[in-house]
Order: structure tokens, then sequence, then C-alpha cells
């Protein structure tokens, strides 16, 4: 009989079950949903039917003669407050509820507050709104037409729908190079809108407390310390005034990052009501309003020698960002790291430039564990590879051994100055190919052809860019991306962290207990990991990017190591020895030379609080802190490949095989790692054959709801074979590099490489459903962001 | 109103409902019940799966009148006495769950199938599994979590 959890845990790194699942699998999580206080309303948005139009009037009067309706909120009554407008992650503002024009389908126009959620959605249809219709700008590539509708005349002097211009890389010296290269590939592609679509939509319940001032947010974070300080920057509210609560988050993928109007309304309903108001979005209502992520128009060029050495890269994109600015990333980069593009390969040089317009949708565009947006950049360099590789007639995976980076050009710097910290790529590439057989994969799909068969096989290899972010290059509204950490080791010896993360399914109580163990020798299970509460743990800007084991798993590893430095001078103390003569065995420090002589961290902690005299200087207790900035990016890896079956019928494609080797440097839970991976490529599996949001030409959202928005299920996705190489990061302070996103940013190419290698096909855009590759085959792929023709 | 009885989890339960109410929110937020999740209305997500009279069922798009006489059982009646459900072993054994959003559905799912075939094939898991989305996992570890689930049919103590 086998007893769950009876196997002992490992003291630090290794395979050990998930601390969070003991009330997952009772049901007893709590997310924000499950919130149940005293006398709490609930809220609902009256959305926009419109993508373009003038709000004439909004009459409110029955919504508020409706039994049960507590409070109407419009966006007159916001602006009376100041608060119609917030501002946005990228210097722009975002309307929390519409005063003069609405700029999407489904944009907030109205909240109500009511007794209970039935009542509320009742009384949103009692709201009497006139529309002007306004023409809408859908077609991104249009946006920037003379005459096309001015979606923000709200910006004093606008006359366009432009937003930024942005370059990278040397322009002259890619021309030069591009001039004089013998073979030149240029490709058009689109990375279609897509939605991270956690199961779990987004909600908040807000609670001001008359009495002390204080407000409570319970919301669905991922950054909970940037959004205290951000609703104390808006609201004018005073920050030590304001707790932000992420409780258990149901997915995240980036979707909960920003701030939504929703969860401002909820506090001024709180504030207006006088009582706790909780607001949960609806499915259709997440997929129409909240962050999607890509829409990037990309054209790509690629230079190359006859014998398949790439030169240079050459890229122009057209960024739609929907209808505000709010993108969330780093400042200093309108295009979020995009200018990675040079991905996993030596160039000699590259440039990039990127436009972004307003369109009628949604704001949005970095999310869907994208990396700040690496993930257009590797499905867009692996594209350009696989074109090149179809051009010169070479095998694309022998294509990409040819020109991946070679060990010992770490730690390298790329054409546009990122500096890879470490790497060994071809060996990852290497034993992707073993695993996949790809030999005989390519022989079994020869034969296949010669029967008529399709069967593609399809090669990516990424480079990851994540950990932001080094203070000095990158920050978010003027706030710096360190996260601290408080290590507290109890007299027992039993140990608290807290943390400025927070968790939407990764496992940080279980990893980062983990962490602390590795270091300190504390057994894991006796650390107990606070977080998602701003009251109870240090400043931090939050888990996106895949940056919590690179910058707060840092710090946690440095706090640990403060702790155990410490203990180290109470043992000397304790043992009336000089600290220079102890020597640290995982959980205890010794005499050198005498074994036996020694006293354990939970020895020295006790001690610590007691009567031992300790030298002059050094305080009692035994505990740390740290805030990690980090000196630089780190740069997970790895090779994928994939291998389809394409039905010649009728399009359809099934994913037969899908090889992962990731290198994210050591791996503190290995079965968490790998979970990780397995998550990421089923969501490219999703982008490359199902996912897309599309528009009609009135602005029409033609993927807002899951009957139309599709998901990989477990018909879809193939059983995945996973390999790791291990390359540690030379500047994290136990070689960790991060690994939630890796498999989303791989894996798209790997599966639209595959498709397109088993149809012979130069290029189509994604989603690659049966219409689209069944069109594709017949010389017609369609644009995936309109309608279908 | 409309007055419905029903027995939720093995007790009995009488309550006023409105006729429209549906299932989900009933057991949500009348009874308290939240380990039972509401993700799509649409009958997509499967975050909402209950059993109604031993079917999985999606109580998204289920009124809480048509469960009126009939018996609803929820991810809280998994653990009986103390003892784990095998699949809820088996979940956190394999590591089939991340963020715990979708797992009540999934394990719920689950257990139906093995009361109906303990010997389940990988395939027919999937199939089993294929009305419920889950944004996580990537569905492997759910496979491994329920063949885990078959192997050790026996619910043992779990130390707490």
């Amino acid at each position: 009989m086998t007893v769950v959890g009876e196997r002992p845990n490992p003291v630090g790194f290794g395979r050990m079950l998930r601390k969070e699942d003991v009330r997952f699998v009772r049901g007893k999580g709590q997310y924000v949903d499950d919130i149940q206080l005293p006398g709490m309303l609930h809220g609902a948005i009256l959305r926009s039917p419109h993508a373009h139009a003038r709000l004439v009037s909004v009459d409110t009067s029955a919504a508020e003669a409706h039994p049960g309706v507590r409070a109407v909120i419009t966006g007159k009554t916001l602006e009376g407050l100041k608060l119609a407008w917030m501002p946005s992650l990228s210097h722009d503002v975002v309307a929390v509820l519409a005063t003069d024009k609405v700029r999407f389908q489904g944009q907030e126009v109205a909240f109500v507050v009511a007794d209970d959620h039935y009542t509320a959605r009742d009384a949103l249809e009692l709201i009497q709104v006139e529309y002007e219709p306004l023409p809408p700008v859908i077609d991104a590539r249009r946006a920037l037409d003379p005459g096309a509708p001015v979606i923000r005349d709200d910006i004093a002097g606008k006359q366009d729908n432009h937003i930024f211009d942005w370059e990278a890389g040397d322009r002259a010296r890619t021309d030069a190079v591009f001039a004089g290269a013998e073979v030149v590939v240029s490709q058009e592609m689109l990375y279609p809108r897509v939605h991270p679509a956690p199961m779990e939509t987004c909600g908040a319940v807000a609670h001001l407390d008359k009495v002390s001032g204080k407000l409570t947010i319970w919301s669905t974070t991922q950054a909970p310390h940037a959004h205290r300080t951000l609703y104390a920057l808006v609201a004018g509210l005073p920050e030590h005034k304001i707790r932000v609560v992420s409780p258990d988050i149901g997915g995240g993928f980036g979707n909960k990052v920003g701030i939504y109007p929703g969860y401002v309304l909820a506090i001024v309903g709180s504030i207006v009501t006088g009582r706790p108001v909780k607001w949960v979005e609806d499915r259709s209502e997440n997929l129409m309003s909240t962050s999607f992520a890509r829409d990037y128009h990309m054209r790509g060029e690629i230079a190359a020698t006859r014998e398949g050495k790439i030169l240079a890269l050459r890229v122009d994109v057209l960024a739609d960002h929907g209808a505000f600015n709010n993108t969330a990333q780093p400042s200093k980069f309108p295009a979020g790291f995009f200018h990675i593009f040079t991905g996993s390969y030596d160039l000699q040089a590259a440039h990039c430039q990127v436009r972004g317009v307003y369109t009628n949708k949604a704001p949005g565009g970095v999310a869907y564990a994208c990396s700040f947006r690496v993930t257009e950049a590797v499905y867009l360099i692996e594209r350009m590879v696989d074109c090149l590789a179809a051009e010169l007639h070479i095998d694309p995976a022998e294509l990409r051994l040819r020109n991946l980076l070679r060990p010992e050009q770490f730690p390298y710097t790329c054409a546009t100055g990122w500096e890879y910290d470490s790497g060994d790529y071809p060996r990852a590439l290497r034993l992707a190919m073993e695993i996949a057989g790809y030999a005989e994969l390519r022989r079994e799909q020869a034969e296949r052809r010669q029967r008529g068969e399709l069967m593609g096989i399809g090669v990516s290899f990424f480079t990851e860019t994540v950990g932001a972010g080094p203070k000095k290059h990158m920050d978010i509204l003027g706030l710096g991306m360190a996260d601290g950490c408080e290590l507290r080791v109890h007299p027992t010896g039993k140990a608290v962290v807290r943390l400025s993360v927070q968790t939407q399914g990764q496992g940080h109580e279980t990893t980062f207990a983990q962490i602390i163990s590795e270091v300190t020798g504390i057994p894991p299970e006796d650390v107990e990991v606070v977080h998602g509460d701003t009251d109870n743990t240090p400043f931090g800007l939050g888990t996106y990017g895949s940056r919590s084991t690179p910058v707060s798993g840092a710090a946690a590893a440095v706090a640990a190591q403060r702790v155990r430095d410490k203990a180290r001078i109470i043992t000397s103390a304790m043992l009336e020895c000089a600290p220079e003569d102890l020597e640290w065995e995982k959980g205890r420090w010794f005499v050198r030379g005498d074994p036996t002589r020694g006293k354990t961290i939970q020895e020295a902690a006790f001690a610590a609080h007691g009567s031992l005299e300790l030298p002059e200087g050094v305080e009692g207790h035994l505990d740390a802190s740290c805030v990690y900035d980090p000196p630089n990016l780190t740069y997970p890896f790895g090779a994928y490949i994939c291998v389809v079956d394409v039905d010649r019928g009728t399009g359809k494609v099934t994913v037969r095989r899908f090889i992962a080797v990731d290198d994210c440097g050591p791996r503190i839970n290995p079965m968490i790692v790998e979970g990780q991976v397995h998550g990421g490529l089923a969501d490219g599996v999703g982008m490359a054959l199902m996912e897309a949001m599309a528009f009609d030409e009135d602005g029409n959202h033609l993927g807002s709801s899951f009957m139309d928005y599709l998901l990989p299920t477990s018909m879809e996705c193939p059983s995945w074979e996973t390999g790791e190489t291990v390359t540690p990061s030379p500047h994290h302070p136990l070689g960790c590099k991060g690994v939630g996103e890796s498999a989303t940013v791989g894996s798209p190419p790997a599966v639209v490489n595959a498709v397109l290698d088993a149809i012979g096909v130069r290029h189509a855009d994604m989603p690659l459903t049966p219409a689209q590759v069944w069109r594709a085959m017949n010389g017609r792929p369609y644009r995936t962001d309109l309608a279908i023709p | 109103m409309v007055q419905v009885h029903m027995t939720v989890n093995g007790e009995p339960v009488t309550a006023d409902v409105e006729p429209r109410l549906l299932l989900v929110h009933f057991v949500r937020q009348t009874l308290g019940l939240t380990g039972t999740h509401w993700g799509c209305d649409t009958s997509n997500c499967g975050t909402c799966v209950l059993w109604l009279d031993g079917v999985p069922v999606k109580s998204c798009t289920v009124l809480t009148v048509m469960a009126d006489g009939h018996a609803v059982r929820t991810v809280e009646d998994l653990e009986r006495g103390g003892r784990l459900d095998p699949v809820q072993q088996g979940f956190m054994e394999e590591h089939g769950l991340q963020c715990g959003f979708c797992t009540p559905g999934m394990m719920l799912t689950a257990r139906w199938l093995l009361d109906r075939n303990p010997d389940p094939t990988e395939a027919e898991i999937r199939e089993a599994i294929s009305g419920q989305i889950c944004r996580c996992t990537g569905y492997e570890n759910i496979v491994r979590a329920i063949r885990w689930a078959a192997a050790h049919p026996h619910a043992v103590e779990v130390p707490s």
C-alpha cells in the first residue's frame, strides 16, 4: 500500500510532492470568487456592443429603481471622483468607464451594485444607453491610412492611430550585410491575437472599512505589491491604508498582471455603498476585454550564404495594441523584449523596427506566457530559419546545427545587445534529435510521402530571456524590478519565508521552501511560505515573465545564505571557536577536523533566541532579508521537435509526438519543472492549431466564448516526451534560470514548422485549423485576424 | 421561488430558489461548497463538473430545479472518513494539478470513470476528460494521476 507523503522529502532540491495540493485536492482552495464577507454586495458591468461609437446618453433611472440595486455607477460618476481614466502600464491612459466614446466591443460602460449577482445582471438590462456608431478601425494594416477614423480623440491634438515607432539594432550595418548576401529570403507572418484564458476569470472583492479607513482588495493579481502602489497613485489613497490580497489564483499566464476597470469599480462600489463589493467577470468578459497576447504583423528577411551560414536578420513589425496602449512591460522597451529576435544564432548584424497602432479592439498585448514578447521573436526567427532551409534545400535541424551559438561563445552579446549568460545549444538539439529518432523519422516521412501520406517534422530552438529585470535597464511605471524576501527561523528551528511574488499554480509554496532548505538544511516541510498579501510580505513586482525563480528565488537564496552565515557566528559562540574554524554540511556547522563537534541550524536557532552571549555587534534571533536586483537576465533555452500527420482531405492536423528538451539550469523540483513544460507545450499546440481572436468588419469579436475560442483538450495533446540538459546561470546564486514560459515560447514554431513541412507550403498563418491547412494546401491561406473571407 | 429537495453529498437539503438559479451557483453560494468552480457558462470548460445521480454533469448548464429530487455529489465528498480517494492521492502523486481550478471537476470525472472501468487505457482516460479544459498541465500528468489511482484502488491514510 502506498501512502501519500510517506516517503521523506528531499532536504533541498529534488522531486517532492506539492505542499499546496493538500487543500486543492479537497476542493478547499480559496479563490477570489470563494470569498464571502458579511453584507457583501455584487457588481456587474454593462459593456459596449459597439466597437466604436460616441456615447450620447446613459439613463440609469430604471436600473436604480430596480429592487435590490444599491448603486449604479457610470463614467459621469467616476469623472466626479477623477477616476474615469486610469494610467496604463505603457504611458497611456485606460478608460475605467466610458465617458466620451466606446472604443472596443466589450468596453466597460456602467457598473451596477446589487444584493446578488443575478439582480445586478438584471439591472444591466434596464440601463438605456444611446450610442452613435462610428466607423471602426479593425484591420491593423489600415489603421494608419489617411482618413482612418481617429480612435483616440481624447488625446489632445491626436490626428491618427499611431502609438510609437521603435527600432533596435544597427540598420546601416544590417543593410550592408544584406546587400552583399548570396541568399535573401523574406516572409510575412502574423502572430495572431490570442488570449491566456486562465480557467479562473478575473475578479475582485473590495472592502473599505470606514472606521479604520483601510481598504482591502482581494483580487486575481499576479503582482499584488505593484497593484497596491498603483491604487495609491491612481486613487490618491495612502498606501499604508491599502492591503492587496491575492489568494489562490486559478491560473494567470499574464492575464492577471494589470489592473482592470472591474477592480477599480469594486473599490468605488465599496466606497459608495459602505459595504464589501464582489465583482467577478464571466468568460465572455474575460475573452473580450482583458489582456490578450501577440497581434504582431511581422515581415522578416534573413540573409545567408549558399552554404547555409546565416548572416543577418531584418524585421519590420506592425503591432496592434488595441484601443489603449496598456501592454505591461519594462518601460524602456515599447516592444517588450522583442529585440532578442536574433534568437539562438550567431549573426553579423540585425535590425528591427516596430510600429504600434491603435485599433478598435481590447487593450493588452503582453500576456500568455510571452516573456515580454520573446514569444513573437522566437516564432519569427524559427519560421525564418525554416523558410531559409526550404530555400536552400537543407534539412532544418542541420541548418540550425550549423548556425547555433557554440558553448565557447558564452557569455555572448547578440547583435541587439543582449548578454546571454550561458548555454550549450548543440547539445540540447542533438539530445532532442536523439530522443525523437530524427533520422528514422525523416526516413518514415519519405516512405509515407511515397504513399501520398502527409507527415511533417518540425524543429524549433529557442532562447528565452527571463528574470526581469536589472534596475539599470528596466522598470514598470518607475518601479524597479527588484524583489524582496524575508526569512525568519523560529526558536525551534522551523521557518517562515515571506515573498513578494505570487503563485498562480507554479507551486511556490513548495519550491521556495526547497530553496530555503537547499541553503539552510531546514527540511522543506518545516518552512512556511507566505505570499500574496501586501501587509505580510516585502515589496516586489510579482510573478510574470518567468521571473519568480530568477529574481525572487535569488532573493530567497541570498536571505537563506545570510541566515546560514549568522548561524555560523552563533555556532561559533556556542562552541567557543572562531567562525572561520567551522565548516558547513547541509543543516549543520561543525568544527573543521572534528565533525563530532557541531551544531545543527535548529540548535543554533534556539541558542540565538536564548541567553547565549553573542559576539559584539551580532544581534540575537535568526533571521535575514534581501532585496535582490538581478545583475542580468537569465537565458533558459531548449530544442523542440514536433511530429504531425495531416489529413489530405480535410486538412486536419494530428500531433503525433512532441519532444521537448529544456535547459533551465538546476531544477529545484524536477516534477514541477516538467509540469511547467507540459503546460506550455499544450499552449503551443493550441496557438498553432486552434486559438485566435478574429474580428469582423464591424469589430464584432469572433472568439468571445469557449464555443468559438478553442483551447486544446486532452484529445489534441500528445503524450509529451521531455528531456533536459543543465547549464547553470553564472550569476544566479543557485544557477537557476526560470522555466514557466519556456515551452509556450518555444513550441508554436515547432508545430507550425511540422504542419508546413507536411503539406510542403512555405508559410500559412496560425491557427492552422483544418480550413486554413486545406486552403494553404490549395494555395489560398487566409488572414486569421479577420473574418474568414 | 420554488422549493427544492435533494441530497448533496449524502445530506438532505431543502431550499427555496429562483427557477433560473443555476446549479453551480446554488452549490457554491447557497450551500457554500466552493470546491465546484464557475468557468465558462457554455458547458465547454468543465470546472463546474459535479455528479447528478452518479453521473458527471456541467452544473453551469443545469438549473437547480432540475436537481429537485436527485442526488448531487461534489468534490467535498471525495474524501470520506478522513481518507482521501485514490484519485485525490493520484493527483498529488503525479502532479496532476497546478492552479487547482479544474481539479475538482477532473477528479470527479476520474472517479466516475474508474467506478465503471477500473483499469482504463490512456486513450480511455483522455476521452473521459475530453470535455474539460486544463490550462496548466497539458493533460499528461492528469492522465498519469488517473492511472495512479487505477493502480492504487484502496484509499489510504494521509498524514495531515
